[in-house]
């Protein structure tokens, strides 16, 4: 079986419908293949989504994304031993105001997305796996198989397939997928009462809370994070699988750890455990993007590693969405072109956008955040430090400031010299 | 599709190992949604595991699907994975695993993803 479409493109996550979206839109015959029975079923993030970028396509965003909770309130929280130290940001107008992040599930957020691709013309079939490309004589990339009795579909392809691509693996464009560029995300779904997730993170109505979490990862670099739903909340954490690789320690055993952390552990009380899950990342930023295109196909997406994952920021969704809205751009006027299409191109296209501009401009913060000291370290000297300042010792006289800080850099193993590199190479990374 | 669970292996040490008591891996595993195709999409070579110095996957599969048995050999099992791929990017014995995705259609199915 045969069949013939101006765009393919493989994978209905946020990457792919919003790549079917522009392509759609502009005109192009459409469509869009999910191997899963519906989009968003073999998707798993944290889940915080910031879905300003839908405004372009989807002006009305802000009352159609089905969200779990508007993010009001962002943590940091540094973990040390049995203490931690919260940073804590509270902004009321992200949702009176434009809204900005959101909590909820990807099998909500990728049907509805898909959904909205199908609203402007695209066709969605699910339940079916792409299994390689179609190319012609010259190797150009001329549409894809599938698995439905071995059907073939030509198109301009957009590989949006996420972060294993077989796609960009089979023809050439990855060809350096490691463990050091990627790390492994595990979480934990617990159910609570509506009304004990608002009192315990005391919040009201739809508003919610986003807490990213440092040194919670032990002897492997990584972070946690704990994000409040309607009547969930997800708890999980992202390990670098280089370190995995040898720590001989489970990802689940991680998490069970985090938890019973005295300063998240009352958080579940009365919870129940819904669903554990896991995926990787590509989180080592623009340093590890592939090859983005090959004549007939584009990439788009975790497949082409625009996740950002900066320690502040873990922004994978809305990455994908952007660089999907170019990919489908490209690819309608690709497909509609009667002179040969350049397609490198769109190469030059991804990285003016401002996915391409976030990675170059953040290009060493994932090895920074990754690093000794921002992982274990500054959580130590922070916590240290505080402990000095709040713990009353009478008898014995207070300390300066001075004296404090440089018994919190003994302990947690950090010189002068380097605290000094450090927030040069912090400034550096991130100005 | 619920009903449509993996039977778990049964060999006895790997049932040890999966933790198949309370709050083990397999009943957490059990809360998943998974659809089980008839051929298996992921492949072990168990003599290549049987030299393997790290056995790396058998701590990183977060569904825990690698299990060492008592005479050494790797045993895997299918049916309930997460589709993630981190037993090929953490294996570094060349063609131990071939991996690739289920049938459309089958596999784990998440609804909190
Ligand atoms: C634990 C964890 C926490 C995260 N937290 C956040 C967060 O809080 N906020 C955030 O913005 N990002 C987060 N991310 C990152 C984010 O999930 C990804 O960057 C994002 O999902 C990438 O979207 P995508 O469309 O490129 O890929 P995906 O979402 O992976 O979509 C790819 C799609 O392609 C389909 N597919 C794959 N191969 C084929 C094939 N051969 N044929 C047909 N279909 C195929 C898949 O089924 C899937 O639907 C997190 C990731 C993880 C793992
Ligand atoms: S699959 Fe790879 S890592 Fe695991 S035991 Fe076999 S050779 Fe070792
Ligand atoms: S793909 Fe993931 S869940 Fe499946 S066997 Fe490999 S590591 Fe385990």
């Amino acid at each position: 079986m045969k069949d013939n479409y101006d765009v393919v493109v493989v994978g209905a996550g946020p990457a792919g419908s919003a790549a079917a979206i522009a392509a759609s839109s502009a005109g192009a015959k459409v469509l869009l293949v999910e191997r899963g029975p519906f989009p968003g079923s073999k998707n798993v993030y944290g889940g915080v989504i910031y879905p300003g970028i839908l405004e372009r396509y989807i002006p009305d965003w802000q009352n159609e994304v089905p969200v779990e909770r508007w993010i009001t309130r962002r943590s940091t929280m540094l973990l040390s031993g049995d203490r931690s130290v919260t940073i804590d940001y509270d902004d009321p107008t992200w949702r009176t105001g434009r809204k900005n992040g959101a909590t909820a599930y990807r099998a909500d957020f990728d049907r509805w997305l898909a959904s909205k691709a199908q609203k402007a013309g695209a066709d969605l079939v699910c339940s079916t796996l792409v299994k390689g490309v179609t190319r012609d004589a010259k190797g150009r990339v001329t549409g894809v198989v599938t698995d439905r009795d071995g059907a073939e579909i030509s198109g301009v392809v957009v590989a949006a397939d996420g972060v294993n691509s077989l796609l960009a693996k089979e023809v050439g464009l990855y060809p350096n997928f490691k463990a050091e560029d990627l790390t492994l995300g595990a979480k934990e779904v617990y159910r609570l009462s509506k009304s004990r997730i608002d009192s315990i993170f005391s919040v009201q109505s739809d508003c919610g809370v986003d807490i990213e979490i440092l040194g919670a990862t032990g002897a492997i670099s990584g972070g946690g994070f704990l994000y409040t739903n309607s009547d969930t909340i997800s708890i999980g954490v992202v390990l670098s699988l280089a370190d995995l690789r040898n720590a001989k320690l489970r990802p689940e055993k991680i998490i069970a750890d985090l938890r019973s952390h005295p300063s998240i552990e009352p958080f579940f009380a009365q919870s129940e455990l819904v669903e554990y899950s896991a995926h990787l990342i590509p989180e080592a930023g623009y340093r590890s993007w592939p090859k983005l295109s090959i004549d007939g196909m584009v990439v788009a997406g975790d497949a082409a590693s625009t996740c950002l994952a900066t320690g502040i920021w873990l922004e994978g969704v809305n990455m994908a969405i952007g660089s999907g809205f170019v990919a489908g751009e490209f690819a309608a006027s690709a497909s509609k072109s009667d002179r040969p299409v350049n397609f490198k191109s769109y190469d030059r296209l991804l990285k003016a956008s401002f996915v391409g501009k976030n990675h170059v401009r953040f290009k060493n913060a994932p090895h920074l955040v990754m690093s000794d000291s921002v992982q274990r370290g500054y959580p130590k000297l922070a916590t240290e430090f505080l402990a000095g300042l709040l713990t009353v010792g009478d008898p014995v006289p207070k300390a300066g400031l001075g004296e404090l800080l440089r018994k919190a850099r003994k302990s947690s193993g950090i010189g002068r010299w380097q605290l000094f590199q450090d927030l040069i190479a912090g400034w550096r990374t991130f100005r | 599709m619920k009903e449509n669970k993996a039977t778990l292996f049964v060999d006895p040490w790997a049932a040890t190992l999966l933790g198949t008591g309370a709050g083990g891996m397999s009943n957490r595993l059990d809360l998943c949604d998974f659809r089980i195709a008839s051929t298996a999409h992921i492949v072990v070579d168990g003599e290549i595991c049987r030299e393997c110095s790290t056995q790396a996957c058998v701590w990183a599969c977060p569904a825990q699907l690698f299990v060492v048995r008592h005479d050494g050999a790797v045993v895997f099992n299918y049916e309930q994975c997460f589709e993630c791929g981190t037993c090929y990017v953490v294996c570094n014995h060349e063609g131990a695993i071939s991996w690739s995705y289920p049938a459309g259609g089958m596999g784990v199915v998440f609804h909190h993803g």
